[in-house]
């Protein structure tokens, strides 16, 4: 009875709810109108699960429903959050505050991305890149007689390929990226990772096409191995291990 | 390079702050680099010093004998041992040499080209510059 006392003690003194508050710095830029960024501060509480995208749409909800961000699975998957977090580029939805260990959390739009307004950034170039490597298999039969069943892979064979199709297109890496810093014609760790994970795959035909295409001055010889892309890669891609390997494929070091 | 596209510039790929020893070692790199360039268009100005014969030469190398001589030379060897020990590094990881391989991503992701073997190369290149320096200001101050 003692014991069941004590426990019922306990619940009371362990409260459920441990909310602290943090100032949450939000930029503030309409390229249309605004001549630079302002920050706009709101004070937020916060439990420890509390994701920095709940907290941005806590401030829409309750305090300025004008600021722009972009969102929608909430879960690291559809890529769509990506921004400047107390300085560098992470998944809002994947980022909890309590993680931060910071009172002040600054969010801003990713570097090396057009705004269009506030968090909100253009992604068109990241797209025309990806799309520029062709980021889809390549073979001579194309056309697929009715007979015929799907390309096999070994196990093996997938593991070559699978860390680097996990790409959410979220543009972290181009953001983190010291070249995309200062190269405007760059293309980019996306674009380049994704151009490793079709070459890598068995049932692809295409590396010298793509070896061509990111062979060229703005192309693969402009990464300098910073590592910075694979740092903040939410999706454990490793971009700057793909491009290193597409490296050794031109310089002659893998076959 | 436009307004609206939003670039970091210089100022952002010269900032090492944020994504640990790697960029540390990547804007060493680029100063050291610059550096040993300068160095070597001194280096060609320094040696046509000759044709104003001895005496001429022997003027400009005293510059070399002074207490600010002695740490430029002391710097220089440091860039080259850093640039040469780094360089090194790198050019193995542009092999696809110990970058890791590639396998199914476990939470929390850490990057398996960032490994223990490139940190060890860049403190080992960095440790290395530090005592070649400290080698060559004991050598040049020791006459």
């Amino acid at each position: 009875m003692a014991q069941v006392s004590s426990i019922a003690d306990e619940q009371v003194s362990t409260p459920l709810s441990t909310s602290k508050s943090i100032l949450l710095r939000i930029s503030k830029f309409n390229p249309e109108s605004d001549d630079s960024p302002k920050f706009m501060e709101f004070n937020v509480s916060y439990e420890k699960w509390t994701t920095v995208l709940e907290a941005i749409l806590d401030v829409k909800k309750h305090f300025d429903h004008s600021v722009a961000v972009r969102y929608s699975c909430r879960q690291a998957t559809c890529g769509s959050c990506g921004m400047l977090i107390n300085g560098k580029p992470r998944l809002a939805c994947f980022t909890k505050i309590s993680e931060l260990d910071s009172d002040v959390v600054t969010v801003e739009p990713m570097n090396n991305f057009p705004v269009i307004r506030d968090l909100t950034v253009r992604f068109e170039k990241l797209f025309n890149t990806h799309q520029k490597i062709k980021p889809y298999l390549i073979r001579d039969d194309t056309d697929l007689e009715s007979d015929e069943r799907e390309f096999l892979q070994s196990p093996q064979e997938v593991e070559q390929y699978i860390q680097f199709a996990n790409c959410i297109k979220c543009g972290l890496c181009n953001s983190a990226c010291p070249t995309m810093a200062t190269d405007s014609s760059f293309v980019g760790p996306q674009a380049l990772a994704q151009a490793y994970r079709y070459v890598a795959d068995s049932r692809d035909k295409g590396r010298d096409t793509r070896l061509n295409i990111i062979d060229e001055s703005h192309g693969i010889w402009r990464c300098h191995f910073a590592g910075s892309c694979s740092q903040v890669c939410p999706k454990g891609v490793d971009p700057a291990m793909g491009i290193q390997f597409l490296r050794g494929y031109l310089l002659g070091f893998r076959s | 390079m436009t307004e609206d596209e939003h670039r970091e510039g210089i100022k952002g790929m010269a900032n090492p702050g944020r994504y640990g020893i790697e960029r540390v070692a990547y804007l060493l790199m680029r100063l050291s680099g610059l550096g040993l360039l300068g160095y070597f268009i001194a280096h060609i100005y320094e040696t046509s010093n000759i044709l104003r014969g001895r005496m001429g030469w022997d003027e400009f190398l005293a510059l070399t004998q002074t207490t600010e001589g002695h740490i430029f030379l002391a710097l220089v060897i440091g860039m080259c041992v850093f640039h040469t020990g780094n360089g090194i590094r790198i050019m193995l990881g542009h092999g696809g040499v110990g970058v890791g391989k590639p396998t199914r991503p476990d939470y929390p992701y850490d990057p398996a080209s960032q490994n223990y073997r490139h940190k060890i190369g860049i403190y080992s290149s960095i440790l290395l510059a530090a005592v070649a320096m400290m080698y060559g200001l004991a050598v040049m101050f020791g006459e």
